[in-house]
C-alpha cells in the first residue's frame, strides 16, 4: 500500500492542500466543464494555463500525474480513432476503403485533449484533498438538501464508514489469501477464468466477515447514542478563509471568460 | 453500601431463535450496582453476561421486569439517550467499534450524537484522549494503531459522553499481553481516580480478581455475588470450568504439597506476602 496509486491522496502542505474541500470540488467541476464549454482557442488556453498553474502549486510528482494519464490511455486511443475514421470532411489519406479526414484528426485530438484534462483535474483533486476532507466537503455540500428530506447526514456517515474500513478489508484480504495459499490455492497464476474462480474462497469469507463487522459496528454506534435524529453536532466545521474566496473568484472569473469568449 | 446506580428488578429476557424456539437468556435477575463500584461479571459462554450488560444502556430492553439506571427506567423511550450518555460500552473487537477515519473524530462521535456544541466536544475529546494516554495519536487513522491502542481509543470514545459507568464486554480477549496490560491499567485507573463505575465482563480469572466484587452467571441467572476472594475459589464456581487466577492455582498446588497457605490468594502479590509469612 506504499506505492502512489493514480488518484491517491498525496500528503503535503501547499496552498491547494489547505483550500476548503468544497471550494476545490466546485473549482474542479467548473474546470472540468471548461474544455467542453469553451469555443474560442483563447478559452482553451486559459483552461490549460489554470490547470497547469494548479499542477505546479500542488507539487504533485510528475510521475504520478503521468500514471494518471496512463489510466485513460486506452480510452483516449479508441476515442481518437473513432473520431479519426468516422468524421466526414475533407479527405487527407484513403487507407484501403477508409478515408481519414482533416476534421476527423482535429475532432479526435480535441476529444483526447478533453479527456486528459479531465483526468488531470480529477487527479489533482484527490492528490490535494484527503478522503476524509472529501467526505466532509460532500457532506457539507449535501446538507442543504437535508431540508428537502434527503438523508445528507446519513450519506456522510456511510462515506465515512466506507473509508474507515477500506484498510481493514485490505488487511483481511491479505490474511484470507494467505490462508488460502497455505491450503494450496494458487491465486496468482493460471488462465484468467481460473484466477477469478480461485478468488471465490477469498471473497465469500470476506463478505461474511463484512456482515459480521457491520452488525458489531451497528451495536457499537447505537451504544454511543447514534440514531436517525435531526439534531447532531460536529467536531469540525468547515470554514471558508480568504484564500478560499480568492481561489473561488479566480476559477469563476476564468470560467466566465472562457465560456464567454 | 454505595448509592445504587444500576438496578434490575426480576429482569427477564427471552428471544426467538431462528428455528422459532423461545430462548430465555435471562431468568430473573435482581441486581444492584452502586456508584463507583468495580464489578467483574464472569460465567461460561452463553450464560447471559453480554445480554445482561446490554440491558444496562438500553441496547436491549427487558421482556419482563425493569432496569433502572441513575433513576431512569430504560424501557421508557424518552430516557434512551440519557441512559446511553450515562453508561458507555467498550466491546471485544477493537476494529468493529471505531467509526471515523481519525482517532479524534472517532472520540467525538458520541458527543456529536448527543448534540454537544463544537467547542465543548473539542474540550471533551482532548480530555478523554489525555486520560487514556492517546493524545499523541489524535490525527492517526485507526488502522495504524495496535490493538491495545485501538481499545484505548474506544475507551476515550466512551468517556467523551461523560458517563458515570462503562461496561467493558471482554475488552482484552483479542489483545496481546502488552495491549491487555494497557487496557486493564486504564480501566483500574478510571475506577480508582475518577470514581467511574466499572462493569468488566471477562473470561480471564486474573482480570476478575482485580475487581472488588464478582458476579457469576450461569444459565441466565446470577449464581454467586461477592468479593473475589470468596467467589473465585468457591466449589460451585470452580465447577463451571472457568479456571482459576494464576496465583490461586499456584497456591492450590503448593497446598497439595503440604505448604500451609490461607485461602483467597488471588494475586501474585498476595501469594508472595503469604509465602513470606509462612517461611519467616
Amino acid at each position: 500500500m506504499n506505492l502512489l496509486l493514480p488518484g491517491m491522496y498525496f500528503a503535503a502542505d501547499t496552498v491547494l492542500h489547505r483550500l476548503d474541500p468544497r471550494v476545490k470540488m466546485g473549482a474542479a467541476t467548473v474546470l472540468m466543464m471548461l474544455p467542453f464549454a469553451a469555443r474560442h482557442p483563447l478559452g482553451h488556453l486559459l483552461t490549460v494555463g489554470l490547470v497547469g498553474a494548479a499542477v505546479l502549486l500542488s507539487r504533485a510528482p510528475w510521475r504520478a500525474l503521468l500514471g494518471t494519464l496512463r489510466t485513460v490511455f486506452w480510452l483516449g486511443f479508441f476515442m481518437f480513432f473513432f473520431y479519426f475514421f468516422t468524421t466526414p470532411g475533407r479527405p487527407l489519406v484513403a487507407l484501403g476503403g477508409v478515408t481519414v479526414t482533416l476534421e476527423g484528426v482535429l475532432a479526435g485530438a480535441l476529444q483526447v485533449y478533453r479527456l486528459c484534462l479531465l483526468a488531470v483535474i480529477a487527479a489533482l483533486l484527490t492528490y490535494t484533498t484527503s478522503p476524509l476532507q472529501l467526505t466532509h466537503g460532500l457532506e457539507a455540500m449535501l446538507s442543504p438538501l437535508a431540508r428537502l428530506g434527503f438523508p445528507a447526514r446519513e450519506m456522510g456517515m456511510v462515506m465515512t464508514i466506507s473509508l474507515r474500513f477500506v484498510p481493514t478489508f485490505f488487511e483481511e484480504i491479505e490474511t484470507l489469501s494467505r490462508a488460502q495459499k497455505a491450503r494450496g490455492v494458487d491465486l496468482s497464476s493460471g488462465p484468467p477464468w481460473q484466477r477469478i474462480r480461485n478468488t471465490v474462497p477469498v471473497l465469500v469469507p470476506l463478505f461474511l466477515s463484512a456482515i459480521r463487522r457491520a452488525e458489531d459496528l451497528a451495536v457499537a454506534m447505537e451504544a454511543r447514542g447514534f440514531r436517525s435524529q435531526p439534531h447532531r453536532t460536529r467536531l469540525y466545521r468547515l470554514t471558508l478563509t480568504r484564500a478560499d474566496a480568492i481561489a473561488a473568484l479566480i476559477v469563476l472569473a476564468c470560467g466566465g471568460v472562457g465560456i464567454a469568449l | 453500601m454505595p448509592i445504587p446506580f444500576i438496578q434490575t428488578r426480576a429482569l427477564e429476557y427471552t428471544y426467538t431463535a431462528e428455528d422459532g424456539q423461545a430462548i430465555s437468556a435471562l431468568r430473573g435477575i435482581d441486581l444492584t450496582v452502586g456508584r463507583g463500584e468495580f464489578v467483574a461479571l464472569i460465567g461460561p459462554n452463553g450464560s447471559g453476561k453480554s445480554t445482561l450488560a446490554r440491558h444496562f444502556n438500553a441496547l436491549l430492553l427487558p421482556t419482563a421486569g425493569e432496569v433502572w439506571v441513575d433513576g431512569l427506567l430504560t424501557s421508557d423511550p424518552r430516557h434512551v439517550q440519557a441512559v446511553r450518555q450515562r453508561v458507555g460500552m467498550v466491546f471485544q473487537n477493537p476494529d468493529n467499534q471505531i467509526v471515523a477515519g481519525t482517532v479524534e473524530e472517532d472520540v467525538a462521535f458520541g458527543p456529536e450524537n448527543l448534540g454537544v456544541p463544537a467547542a465543548e466536544i473539542r474540550r471533551r475529546v482532548d480530555e478523554a484522549l489525555e486520560v487514556v494516554g492517546m493524545t499523541a495519536y489524535r490525527h492517526h487513522p485507526p488502522h495504524m494503531l495496535s490493538g491495545g491502542q485501538k481499545q484505548r481509543v474506544a475507551i476515550a470514545g466512551a468517556l467523551a459522553t461523560r458517563p458515570d459507568c462503562i461496561v467493558f464486554d471482554e475488552p482484552t480477549s483479542m489483545l496481546d499481553a502488552e495491549g491487555r496490560r494497557q487496557v486493564l491499567q486504564t480501566v483500574q485507573r478510571l475506577n480508582a481516580e475518577r470514581g467511574l463505575t466499572v462493569i468488566l465482563i471477562t473470561q480471564n480469572m486474573d482480570e476478575a480478581a482485580l475487581a472488588r466484587r464478582v458476579l457469576v452467571m450461569d444459565g441466565g441467572r446470577i449464581v454467586r455475588d461477592g468479593p473475589p476472594e470468596e467467589v473465585l475459589e468457591a466449589p460451585e464456581v470452580e465447577g463451571l470450568g472457568l479456571g482459576r487466577p494464576f496465583a490461586a492455582e499456584v497456591a492450590r498446588r503448593l497446598r497439595e504439597r503440604g505448604i500451609p497457605l490461607p485461602p483467597g490468594l488471588l494475586t501474585v502479590e498476595a501469594l508472595a506476602a503469604a509465602l513470606r509469612c509462612t517461611f519467616r
